[in-house]
């Protein structure tokens, strides 16, 4: 079942060639410095290495099961909840697994969390960006540390509370800009209000919530590339007689375009799966629908599997928001594999550089 | 998108490429300044003048004035190229402060609000007995459990994460490498929730355990493992391939230099990077509430029956809804964030007191 | 286009320290003058405040008055960003943009000082034969300009720099990272481009400041542990046969440095 060892073994038979005194420096493979294929590769010779290689390459392999059985788990209960739902699991909005006759679909589900993540990544790669430009190009050097060392650490401020400041401090404030967007922009599909004046805990402030959560993760990576910019490309683009805006229209942000759009997709990755925040903030339901800025309309895959836990029948109820938590998994498995194709694509280009 | 076309206007068409004095009318220096306060005055003005209750939608005024009118006067002084540059760099700026802004909010708010229950009584006391009407109550019983719940994830996936880790720099080659890092990287991104459903389908549904710590920690550790594979790689990269070959030209065999030459330069590295991890999976909420499932009573027994946590805690108590029970939930909200902002805090100082000085 | 630069009593330093001291010179313009000087005496800070890219670096500063043509450029109201687009520079390393195809390398000057777009092609092309690089890359331009050998990669950054005509042209050791072939290539180059540009030049090649040069300059530092200065600067043939001062005879004929 394991694919072949990693390297070209060298001929030696494992064990017994172990000599006392033979030199270790593997006998073909000599000189290349800055790579060592032959030098980390070897793994034969003494029991030890033995050992130790499978050990480690056991590690690595129980990785492997341990992800197949998460997707291999999730599908074997989600079918089961899919071949007893009444409805389409796809298609249908509503959900209503515990009866005795289950209807439940995803469609109002994704496309609420869709929706909610969106209105994050439109919030926070602007600003993030923007405060990586900061604090990387703008701000005085002392004070830019300082600076990416408090946004590191409110990276790590836990979701449970940002959701207990999200619906206690903040949803109260968001009062004021869902009635001018509803009265101003209501024109606007996604933001009619159907019910002005209901308290917003809608996907739009949820939205919000999740922006503020992930603004340091993009911030965060995008200030690592942005400082890593070569001083010759910035001076280059001076030395033509750049303004410091047109140097970092020419030099950094091309530059730092890959790392800026692994970082948003990582961060879209984490708000699309975010737990406890929306589910704090938002107040449910079920339709598909545009509308953000209306409450008890729409929620998002896994704040539904947080509130919904609690008084799943068992087993069709919480089959089936394992069912709805396998199109999570899904979603997220393809976001990170655009940022990763992304990367790669521009790494190629990059790369035919040097 | 491009200045050819901004600023054509203010050169002769004649030349290909303009001529440019190099005195340019520029506005003296303390001019953002003014406009500063011009802004802020305009921005009050017409906030009073039209009633707005909100001091947040002034300071919006405001901004909107100082971004729009630097703008127009730099253009119509200094040439667009300028103006642009001004813009660029009130946008930076402002998107720092909005930034700044919800940021500092949260951890202001928990703190006033969670100072005042934060003390003695609130760390040793359980919610046995405590109704959410009650001004008693605490913290002790999900302190114990994320405690071992967090132990038990750290010393399940810490060694299988260090393997691998080793794995992959040391030996790893060929397509069991590959696949290895490839789906590294898929479980970076599983959702916490997912990481949760996945542990409630195998180890409560199908193998038929009930709800305990353990199972809590089994989920952690899906969470964990990634993160600190990933942290321990690149520190292993770091660690140069002189050392090893030293240590391989004395004749040791290549597993005790691994273990005792290359681990070691690379272990401060891997601590902060578990540390990290640790400060993560402490304030996950979600897969603890599918599979620990909450308890108000002291349980030090990780392995059997549901119990606390301070993530869930904090969730609980929120959700009873009534004030002295909020107030227990920002409590429980301080305290996290302290535990939390103080492993980092740690791991990132011993990061810098032990980076290897070819870290760049 | 070519411009005369008068240096008149410059100090540069880097935050505290002192890095080049009471500086006083003229360059002529059509011509190409060579500074020459051992490691370390502050030849390329020197030459990095002829455009104001030597503020750039944080903490930086001069005083002193640098007059092009008799404007100073550390005049209050003067634009370092204007100084920067009429005195071009070239450096040591190439650093073509590496996301940037080889037109787009040429262009991105243009673009920023509004040419038209009509124009580009032409200018583009204009400054690519100027650079001895059009026959080369004129199949290849919407290549990576990255892609190109270290030698042509330099001549690009020269059409780069000299897209824009520039009055000036700073070349802070361009050939010191190129082969023998290639360091050929750019002095040749230098000896047509200085019909339009006044032209600078860094460099630790002896022979090179010989050959290309027509006027000469030696930098020494004051002394253990003082900032860098100008020792003395004269026609390159007198430089080399004749030096007025001690010091850059031993320089020159190898005894230091």
């Amino acid at each position: 079942m394991t694919p072949p060892p990693p390297t070209r073994r060298p001929a030696t038979t494992p064990g017994g060639q172990a000599s006392p005194g033979s030199v270790p420096g593997p006998p073909s493979g000599g000189p290349e410095a800055p790579d060592h294929p032959s030098l980390r590769g070897r793994g034969g010779g003494r029991a030890g290495d033995r050992v130790f290689l499978g050990l480690s390459r056991g590690a690595g392999i129980l990785l492997l099961i341990v992800i197949a059985a998460i997707a291999g788990f999730l599908l074997y209960r989600g079918i089961n909840a899919i071949k007893v739902d009444q409805g389409n699991f796809l298609t249908t909005a509503g959900w209503d697994p515990n009866g005795l006759k289950p209807v439940f679909g995803v469609a109002a589900l994704v496309v609420g969390t869709v929706l909610s993540s969106i209105v994050a990544m439109v919030i926070a790669v602007p600003v993030g960006v923007g405060v990586a430009l900061f604090i990387s190009h703008y701000a005085p050097r002392r004070l830019a540390q300082l600076l990416g060392w408090v946004v590191d650490l409110l990276a790590a401020v836990p979701s449970v509370v940002y959701g207990l400041w999200g619906t206690l401090f903040l949803v109260p404030k968001m009062m004021g800009i869902h009635t001018w967007l509803g009265s101003y922009l209501g024109w606007v599909p996604v933001f009619n209000q159907s019910q002005p004046g209901a308290y917003p805990r809608t996907l739009f402030t949820a939205g919000v919530v999740l922006a503020i959560m992930v603004l340091p993760i993009i911030t965060a990576m995008s200030r690592e590339v942005f400082l890593q910019t070569p001083r010759a490309h910035e001076e280059a683009a001076l030395a033509l007689g750049a303004t410091r805006w047109e140097m970092i229209r020419t030099a950094v942000l091309p530059f730092g375009r890959p790392g800026v759009i692994s970082g948003s997709m990582l961060a879209l990755g984490r708000a699309l799966g975010e737990t406890m925040a929306v589910a704090m903030v938002i107040s449910q339901g079920f339709n598909v629908t545009l509308h953000l800025l209306d409450p008890g309309t729409s929620t998002t895959i896994a704040a539904n599997i947080a509130n919904g836990f609690g008084e799943a029948s068992r087993p069709v109820g919480v089959d089936a928001l394992i069912a709805s938590g396998l199109v999570l998994f899904v979603i997220t498995l393809i976001v990170n594999g655009i940022a990763r194709w992304i990367v790669a694509r521009r790494k190629e280009f990059a790369g035919s550089a040097a | 998108m491009s200045a050819a076309e901004l600023t054509q206007d203010d050169f002769p068409r004649e030349a290909a490429v303009p001529v440019r004095r190099l005195t340019q009318r520029r506005l003296p220096r303390w001019a953002p300044w003014l406009f500063l306060v011009v802004a802020a005055a305009v921005g009050s003005g017409i906030g009073a003048a039209a009633g707005l209750k909100s001091h947040l939608q002034w300071g919006l005024i405001a901004a909107a004035v100082f971004v729009v009118g630097q703008w127009a006067v730099s253009a119509s002084v200094e040439g667009r190229r300028r103006a642009t540059d001004r813009l660029a760099l009130s946008l930076v700026g402002a998107s720092f402060l909005l930034a700044l802004v919800p940021l500092v909010a949260v951890l202001a708010y928990t703190i006033s609000k969670g100072a005042g229950k934060l003390n003695g009584y609130f760390l040793t006391h359980s919610m046995n007995g405590v109704s959410a009407l009650d001004n008693t109550g605490g913290v002790y019983h999900a302190l114990i459990g994320t405690l071992e719940q967090v132990g038990i994830a750290t010393l399940i996936s810490v060694p299988v994460a260090l393997l691998t880790a080793v794995y992959l720099v040391e030996y790893g080659r060929g397509k069991l490498a590959k696949a290895i890092t490839f789906f590294v990287d898929v479980m970076t991104g599983i959702p916490s929730i997912v990481a949760g459903l996945f542990i409630l389908s195998f180890w409560l549904l199908t193998l038929g355990f009930n709800y305990s710590g353990f199972a809590g920690a089994l989920a952690l550790a899906i969470l964990m493992m990634p993160v600190v594979v990933r942290s321990t790689e690149d520190m292993l990269r770091l660690v140069p391939d002189e050392l090893r070959e030293a240590s391989l030209a004395l004749g040791v065999p290549r597993w005790r230099t691994i273990l005792k030459v290359v681990l070691p330069t690379a272990l401060s590295g891997i601590t902060t990077g578990v540390m990290l991890a640790i400060a993560r999976v402490a304030g996950e909420t979600a897969p603890v509430l599918l599979l620990v499932f909450g308890n108000d009573r002291i349980n030090n027994d990780p392995f059997s029956g549901p119990q606390s946590s301070l993530p869930l805690f904090v969730f609980e108590e929120y959700g009873k809804g009534n004030t002295f029970s909020t107030e227990r939930a920002w409590a429980g909200a301080l305290l996290l964030i302290i535990i939390v902002m103080l492993m980092n805090v740690a791991a990132r100082v011993l990061a810098r007191l032990k980076a290897p000085k070819n870290s760049r | 286009m070519a411009k005369r630069i008068d240096v008149d009593n410059l100090d540069a330093y880097y935050g505290k320290t002192k890095a080049v001291s009471g500086i006083s010179m003229t360059v002529e313009p059509r011509s190409v003058t060579a500074f020459i000087g051992p490691s370390g005496c502050g030849k390329s800070t020197f030459l990095r405040t002829l455009n104001r890219m030597h503020e750039v670096i944080p903490g930086a500063r001069v005083d002193g008055r640098v007059l092009l043509d008799d404007e100073d450029l550390y005049a209050p109201q003067v634009d370092p960003v204007a100084v920067r687009r009429t005195v071009g520079m070239v450096f040591q390393r190439p650093n073509p943009f590496p996301t940037m195809s080889v037109y787009e390398n040429v262009a991105a000057g243009l673009k920023l000082n509004g040419v038209r777009k009509a124009d580009l092609d032409d200018v583009v092309e204009k400054s690519l034969r100027g650079a001895n690089l059009w026959e080369e890359v004129k199949g290849r331009l919407k290549k990576p300009g990255a892609g190109l050998s270290g030698g042509q990669q330099q001549r690009l950054c020269i059409a780069r720099a000299i897209a824009v005509e520039p009055a000036v042209l700073l070349m802070d050791e361009p050939c010191s990272a190129l082969d023998p072939i290639s360091t050929l290539a750019i002095e040749d180059l230098m000896g047509s481009l200085k019909e339009r540009f006044t032209i600078v030049i860094v460099t630790h090649n002896m022979q090179q400041a010989a050959r290309v040069s027509d006027r000469t300059a030696f930098f020494n530092l004051e002394g253990p542990g003082r900032p860098g200065t100008l020792i003395e600067m004269d026609a390159t043939e007198k430089i080399f046969s004749n030096p007025g001062v001690k010091d850059t005879e031993d320089y020159i004929s190898g005894r230091f440095g």
